[in-house]
């Protein structure tokens, strides 16, 4: 059909709007259908009116079902006309109007009678449309057709029954997989799409034989695959038997890694794509592994094309997550690209850089961002406030900068999420940062003068109250808070009540003015208002000294789960007895584990850094403290990240996470068995153990699980009474010496080290033998033995490097602070030997540090 | 110490972690410069009813509007997806694949699309031309991408394709017509190489 549809030659110059589609109905063109059924057919006009159902159905149209089946049969009919370019229509709307079963009957002779026809064109198509439309009982009547077409010399008609074939493999499978052969011939064919076919089929026919895959690995690898889509499919599978084989050989060569690296010099780009993607994603990669990958990555950044831009820089930004020391050569590269005219790229190279960037270029980069970030989109903006926050932790001397572009951001124009990202920010560096809390507060503080959002102002408002009464000076934020009260809505009045009322209770000095201004708030025309106004009063009232209760009640926080109380509130009936908040259950109730289902699926956004959870901490303290034999351990101290204790795919999935409290000794004194678990649903049970007095203890548990099966009524949703024993042995758990050691960093490492006892200080040199993988694999070891924080980015190590200095800071199990200076060198022969000293508040501290490097 | 059980599907967690997938292509989209439909495609279920299928058109439209996608083909992630896009005249052309696919081949599915309707548009790449010759844009579309699968990214290929059997049926027209389709390729091809 090269011609025009409706030739309206006269009218059709006059109206730039002009559509041979115009005024269309559906109505109208089922009417037209009608000429299918004429004797005497004309093939254009019937080709004009397919077209016209078409464009019904692609603009969204529906057909009822008589419609639908009207339209079918008639199309049938056109079988007769002899006109390629009509018949290549009838195959399409065929596919578009999905026939049922009983339909497909009447089209299939026809099909099939295409399919052995000698034009090329009809069978490839009938094949797709065929195999399309079938429903399986046809298949076995077309296979033999099917096996010979995959290894047709035509190409298209060889693709056609490929593809039709990787279709038909989730539905058919064990007809399907019976044409190995076949696919394996086609699979070296000279026609480049269908040995990407053949290759795509071939792998999915065999995917569940890992054996097999490696084998067609192995073999393919050595030949030459042709077509760069099928090169490209050849590089996935095998990554996938890279990561399936578990890690590096003897000689610590990765196998099949020369296959990628070879892929790095391929005359496609999307091959040598690939090909560097495959290499950023292997699991463990060392930086000498990824050199070559980032140098072609380097030369897509400077590339006319903005998608081969994107595809680089994207990468290198996950790349500088976990390697930020392998990007930096691309930096001058990446800092052209912050005025990319595509803001994906600029956005991507900023949050690169931030990643990758030394203390000295924070200054230059901050500048440069401030200028772009009036002319990107907030979910762009959001990705750089998080790069930012990062950045801050990572260099906490430059708080300064960062926190005045934090403010600055905050103050401009922003929608809520960009807006809570940014409050978000201020809130962990203050946080984490002792000397930005003063300068942050206030910045928080001008916020709330002007914000429009109530979440995040009593949000603040609620911070305000904790940190706000710690300050040197904490009646410069009264002004603040009292302003809101005058200001404000009631939901906001009613919490900036509650902030002034912590001001009252935690500064003696403060407290006749606090109580001024609540005074003033009785008269509030919101009942909230005045109820918390009055409330507070009464409890910080006269001039006795304030007791727990009152502050349990300002700064306590609920520990009763809101389901539970939510529950118990509505059960209660109103009596003469109170409402005891003591008897609401405690037991958080056991919910699927939700993130568990879908573990293919990843965080994703632009490159941002996946967070974990954000307070696991708190929500396992807060399981902890809820259960009463467990309430007098002492607090919390650290948490160690969840080990599984059994194969990720048994059915039991049993996870530990360690959780050494205070008063931890390694003999049980408790255990709580979990009473019942529902099928499909995580349960908990807690077993508590006391360490010896002093020294940290390691060692190894090992761990049954034992429970009792009981059968459930399907019907009553009851559990039998009897039950089967049963029990199943758990991986060992190891408790290391790095579950005593919590991560904690320090702002500046030189001022904490000197400030600390010289005579704490213990120097010894240990040989950590021959490293394979260069310094950064020692530093990386030694950092995860001792389990603390690296300090002012020294974890990193410069690829190629001699020598490096890392620092790490943290606390011991006891409140006991320690930091420790390592000093690596590494010889001509990968010998690598390390020098540690440490000085801690505590002698016997510094020593056990030393006990643990030794017998790691 | 604490113990979390739980029962699950073994097979589950293998699809999910051992599918290697092939590249795919969740849908191919040929916009006016309103936004409205010329003719679309969907591969995917990401989008199951007709009216989230006009949101997301609407929302990749009005988010690429403000480019200058007419030299070189641009691209974006939005909502999880790749979209590579291009526009000439009053058409906008979009490819979208999930963010985990390599991003040039879903590239080269756009450059194969926009070389095609431009040698079977004769070059007139514009809505109304676009709208005339429907069916052919539609064929174009069919021998692109089956089911999500690659077919053919060679756009001259799959311009021959859809107009290949038109020899038979009136030669003296279409064989003028194909000439010229492979003079414009050949064009076309000059200028990649110079460039």
């Amino acid at each position: 059909m090269a011609q025009p549809l409706v030739k309206k030659d006269d009218d059709r110059d006059d109206e730039a709007d002009y559509s041979p589609f115009m005024g269309i109905e559906k109505g109208a063109v089922l009417q037209e259908a009608r000429v299918f059924n004429d004797p005497q057919l004309d093939a254009r006009r019937c080709s004009q009116v397919i077209t016209k159902l078409l464009y019904l159905l692609n603009q969204g149209e529906t057909f009822t079902k008589v419609e639908a089946t009207e339209v079918f049969f008639s199309v049938t009919k056109l079988f007769q006309s002899r006109d390629l370019g009509l018949r290549r229509m009838v195959y399409l709307i065929i596919k578009e109007l999905s026939p049922s079963a009983d339909e497909v009957i009447i089209v299939t002779s026809s099909l099939m009678k295409d399919m052995n026809s000698k034009t090329d064109m009809y069978r490839a198509n009938a094949i797709r449309v065929l195999c399309r439309i079938t429903d399986g009982t046809l298949l076995t009547q077309i296979e033999r057709y099917l096996k010979q077409a995959i290894v047709d010399k035509n190409p298209v008609v060889a693709s056609a029954a490929l593809v039709s074939g990787i279709h038909l493999l989730q539905t058919n499978p064990e007809i399907v997989k019976r044409w190995s052969n076949e696919v394996q011939e086609a699979v070296q064919s000279r026609a480049a799409l269908v040995q990407f076919h053949a290759l795509a089929l071939l792998h999915q026919i065999r995917q569940n034989d890992r054996l097999a895959v490696s084998k067609l690995v192995t073999s393919l690898t050595r030949g030459s695959v042709r077509s760069p889509l099928a090169q490209c499919l050849l590089i996935r599978y095998t990554s996938q038997v890279i990561r399936e084989s578990g890690n590096t050989t003897q000689s610590g060569d990765r196998p099949f890694y020369d296959f990628l690296e070879s892929c790095l010099r391929h005359k496609s780009e999307m091959v040598i794509f690939e090909a560097a993607k495959a290499i950023t994603d292997l699991n463990g990669v060392t930086s000498r592994e990824l050199t070559p990958a980032i140098t072609v990555l380097q030369l897509f950044l400077s590339s006319s094309k903005p998608v081969l831009r994107f595809a680089a820089v994207r990468t290198l930004n996950k790349v500088a997550m976990t390697h930020p020391m392998a990007v930096t050569n691309c930096n001058i590269d990446m800092e052209s690209l912050i005025s990319d005219q595509n803001r994906s790229i600029a956005t991507l190279a900023i949050t690169t850089l931030l990643k990758t960037g030394n203390e000295s270029s924070v200054d230059r980069l901050m500048k440069q961002i401030t200028n772009f970030m009036s002319d990107i989109a907030d979910e762009f903006k959001i990705v750089v406030v998080e790069a930012i926050r990062s950045l801050c932790l990572k260099f906490p001397l430059k708080y300064r900068s960062l926190m005045n572009f934090l403010s600055n951001i905050l103050r401009e124009e922003g929608g809520f999420d960009y807006k809570k990202a940014i409050v978000d920010s201020i809130v962990i560096l203050i946080r984490d940062i002792p000397d930005a809390k003063e300068s942050g507060l206030l910045h928080l503080c001008e916020f709330i003068e002007d914000c429009e959002f109530t979440y995040l102002s009593t949000q603040i408002l609620h911070f305000l109250g904790i940190e706000g009464p710690k300050t040197v000076d904490p009646s410069k934020y009264i002004r603040y808070i009292y302003n809101r009260v005058h200001l404000e809505n009631a939901t906001v009045r009613a919490s900036a009540v509650s902030t002034l009322a912590k001001f009252g209770a935690s500064v003696d000095g403060l407290k006749p003015r606090i109580f001024v201004l609540l005074r003033r708030c009785l008269f509030d025309s919101d009942d909230e208002v005045r109820d918390r106004a009055t409330l507070y009063l009464n409890t910080l009232g006269g001039d006795i000294e304030i007791d727990n209760d009152v502050s349990d009640f300002l700064f306590g926080s609920l520990d009763i789960p809101l389901v539970n109380l939510e529950t118990s509130l509505k059960k209660y009936e109103p009596s003469d007895k109170a409402f005891d908040i003591n008897l609401v259950p405690r037991e958080v109730k056991s919910q699927p584990l939700a993130e568990k289902k879908a573990p293919g699926k990843k965080p994703t956004g632009l490159g941002a850094p996946p967070s974990g959870p954000p307070s696991t901490v708190d929500s396992y303290e807060r399981q902890l403290l809820s259960i009463p034999e467990f309430a007098n351990f002492g607090k919390l101290f650290k948490s160690s990240a969840p080990v599984e204790l059994t194969e990720a795919e048994t059915e039991y999935a049993v996870i530990v996470i360690v959780d050494a409290s205070e008063a931890e000794e390694f003999s049980q004194v408790i255990s709580k068995p979990l009473r019942s678990l529902p099928y499909d649903s995580p349960g908990q049970t807690f077993v508590a153990f006391e360490k010896p007095e002093g020294l940290p203890t390691t060692g190894k548990f090992s761990n049954i699980l034992k429970f009792i099966v009981k059968e459930v009524d399907p019907t009553s949703g009851e559990a039998e009474d009897d039950g089967v024993e049963d029990e199943y042995q758990l991986e060992d758990l190891e408790v290391v010496a790095a579950d005593y050691i919590l991560k904690v960093g320090v702002s500046n490492f030189r001022n904490a080290w000197e400030s600390m006892d010289p005579d704490s200080e213990r120097v010894d040199e240990y040989g950590l033998g021959q490293r394979g993988e260069g310094l950064s694999e020692a530093v990386n070891t030694v950092i995860n033995i001792l389990g603390m924080q690296p300090c002012e980015g020294t974890e990193a190590v410069p690829p190629n490097s001699r020598s490096h200095t890392c620092l790490l800071s943290g606390v011991f199990i006891g409140g006991v602070k320690v930091l420790v200076r390592l000093s690596f060198g590494i010889d001509s022969t990968k010998d690598v030997a390390m020098k540690l000293a440490v000085r801690s508040d505590d002698v016997n501290v510094s020593d056990a540090i030393h006990e643990i490097v030794a017998s790691g | 110490m604490e113990f979390l059980a739980t029962r699950r599907c073994l097979k589950y967690i293998c699809f999910f972690v051992f599918a290697v997938s092939c590249p795919s292509i969740k849908n191919i989209l040929l916009l006016d410069s309103e936004g409205k439909r010329v003719a679309v495609k969907y591969f995917s279920d990401d989008w199951p009813t007709n009216s989230s299928k006009l949101a997301f058109e609407k929302f990749v439209f009005t988010k690429t509007l403000k480019t200058n996608a007419r030299t070189e083909a641009e691209i974006t992630l939005l909502e999880n997806n790749i979209i590579i896009y291009k526009f000439a005249q009053d058409l906008h052309f979009f490819v979208t694949g999930s963010d985990d696919e390599n991003e040039i081949v879903l590239a080269s599915v756009l450059q194969g699309f926009f070389d095609a309707v431009t040698l079977l548009l004769r070059n007139n790449v514009d809505k109304r031309e676009a709208l005339e010759n429907l069916d052919l844009i539609l064929l174009c579309l069919d021998e692109i991408v089956d089911g999500g699968m690659i077919l053919e990214t060679n756009g001259p290929l799959i311009a021959e394709k859809v107009t290949s059997h038109t020899i038979d049926a009136d030669s003296s027209l279409s064989e003028q017509t194909l000439t010229q389709a492979w003079a414009t390729a050949r064009e076309h091809l000059t200028r990649t190489l110079l460039k």
